[in-house]
């Protein structure tokens, strides 16, 4: 295919691609953010998502609860999930090798499909909002694409000045570098723990919302972007949400441009070959400080 | 204001006290001196609650530590600055001093103890934004100590605020600590470098391998022949 800047079709790829990065940056935000506060990679975030998808589906298709109160639903559901895990499954292990970490976490991956496939079948689901969409020129981008990217930056910008701001923010930030040292200032790390796990939750909510909007929900769809998730967040720097946020981008570019350029399937593979390519050449990740 | 009254604390399986008794009044700064690995750390540890304590009692006010989870001593007036200082290395100065200042009771003073501490420190004023890992060896400890103040603290625990700085910034150091000392605070000092600190505070007791071996004032102590030809090495 030829190049050429004015070309209605790049344009519109480009745009589709930036939207689709907001997407990605809000779902590395959650795991992000709980990795850098309590060094504990959820290998089951992209499962919580898709416990949340389904319960936003069951609040607004099942019970018939209007949408935004079956998506605060959602997030809730995504809070509750986060304690339950920090506190059944990650708190026992803390002080144990990492590797134990990923296992039971990587068990509770296959414990959220397996329920998940019990309770909802494999029938896919789908919330049946349309937005419609809008048309610039000859360019069409789906309502449902520009909300969620809107809300995506709104709660990086929200979840920045709150780690910035507030008290409860600058001890998340500490305990990540001294977690001994935070009693003497009156913080109980147990609870900075747990009340991360929740936020961690409830942004795998939100995230859940709006992909809700976008795609059908089946209990394997976690597998779909679960991968995705992790590649953005390595890429940024595992545990630096500056970085997943500039990763989401690049990533998303990848994979809207590459598969402009050739097949949407080849979108992805140039992606993760990009993403191979990295991790030889800056293993910290992009603007994560090496260690 | 803060007694010890025998106690017995340690790691697991080691004890790092024996038997200690100690008595701090208010308005008073007191130093526990003595060689590397006698145990000044722990002692500082226990009543911080970050050790445990096998034995004895420990009171603040008359109010007992033993109950007490290791968070919610600072809120009894107690504010400890750790050995090697501890700051957050990639939180700004002026963050670390928020952090100090976290208790929901200290909150509302933030800003005014905040203007406090700049005073105290201004060289903490200039570096307000940047980041305390940053900071030279010296502006670290002013920055520990800052942060120590911020919650109002009745008592303050340094531990060996020198440790780690060149000669001439452990005099500044301990001048500052002079300073605090002025300023109405009550200290407790755990100090290596032996001679400087028993020149700013006005009592002391000398700790070797876990057990009080003298106390008393700290004039005394420095000209005691026994305390200057066993750990002052002159």
């Amino acid at each position: 295919m030829e190049f050429s800047i004015t070309d209605p079709f790049l344009w519109e790829t480009v745009i589709q691609g930036l939207l689709f990065g907001g997407v990605l940056a809000l779902l590395s935000l959650g795991l992000n953010l709980v990795f850098g506060v309590i060094d504990v990679v959820w290998i089951c975030y992209a499962e919580v998502v898709m416990i949340a998808m389904y319960s936003v589906w069951w609040f607004h298709v099942v019970l018939g609860l209007p949408l935004l109160v079956a998506m605060a639903g959602g997030i809730g559901v995504g809070a509750v999930l986060g304690t339950i895990l920090h506190y059944v499954v990650i708190r026992p292990i803390l002080d144990t090798p990492p590797i134990n970490q990923l296992l039971v976490t990587g068990g509770v991956l296959f414990f959220l499909q397996g329920a998940a496939t019990l309770v909802f079948s494999v029938d896919f689901r789908t919330l049946g909002v349309s937005l419609g969409s809008v048309s610039v020129g000859d360019m069409f981008f789906p309502w449902n694409r520009i909300a969620a990217f809107v809300t995506s930056l709104v709660t990086v910008a929200a979840i920045w000045l709150f780690l910035k701001r507030t008290y409860l923010g600058a001890a998340i930030r500490a305990i990540s570098m001294d977690r001994e040292v935070m009693p003497l200032m009156g913080v109980n790390p147990a609870r900075i723990y747990l009340l991360t796990s929740a936020l961690g939750g409830a942004l795998a909510g939100l995230a859940a919302c709006l992909l809700a909007l976008l795609y059908d929900i089946h209990p394997a769809i976690g597998l779909s972007f679960g991968p995705l998730t992790f590649m953005v967040c390595v890429l940024g720097g595992l545990g630096n949400m500056f970085g997943g946020f500039v990763a989401a981008f690049i990533f998303a570019q990848f994979i809207a441009l590459g598969g402009y350029y050739t097949e949407v399937e080849w979108g992805y593979v140039i992606a993760f070959a990009f993403f191979i390519v990295m991790m030889f050449v800056r293993p910290q990740g992009i603007l994560g400080a090496r260690n | 204001m803060l007694t010890l009254r025998n106690v017995s604390a340690g790691y697991g399986a080691f004890q790092a006290l024996f038997d200690v008794s100690l008595e701090v009044h208010a308005g008073e700064a007191i130093a526990v001196i003595g060689p590397n690995g006698a145990g000044k750390t722990s002692l500082l540890r226990a009543i911080s609650k970050v050790i445990d304590v096998t034995a004895g009692e420990i009171e603040m006010e008359g109010v007992p530590l033993s109950g007490v989870p290791p968070h919610k001593v600072i809120e009894l007036g107690i504010a400890h600055v750790p050995e090697h200082r501890r700051l957050f290395p990639g939180l700004t100065v002026e963050e670390n001093l928020k952090m100090g200042a976290y208790l929901p009771s200290a909150r509302h003073l933030f800003r005014e103890r905040l203007a406090y501490a700049y005073e105290l420190f201004p060289r903490m004023k200039e570096r307000r934004n940047q980041l305390a890992g940053t900071l030279s060896g010296g502006e670290q400890q002013m920055c520990a100590i800052g942060r120590g103040l911020m919650s109002g603290p009745k008592i303050l625990l340094l531990d060996e605020p020198s440790a780690g700085l060149a000669p001439v910034i452990v005099q500044q150091v301990l001048d500052l600590v002079r300073r605090i000392r002025e300023e109405g605070y009550t200290v407790l000092i755990v100090e290596q470098n032996i001679q400087q600190v028993l020149r700013v505070v006005d009592r002391a007791y000398l700790l070797d391998v876990g057990r009080i071996r003298m106390s008393g004032p700290a004039a005394e102590l420095l000209e005691n022949e026994d305390v200057r030809r066993a750990y002052v090495g002159l």
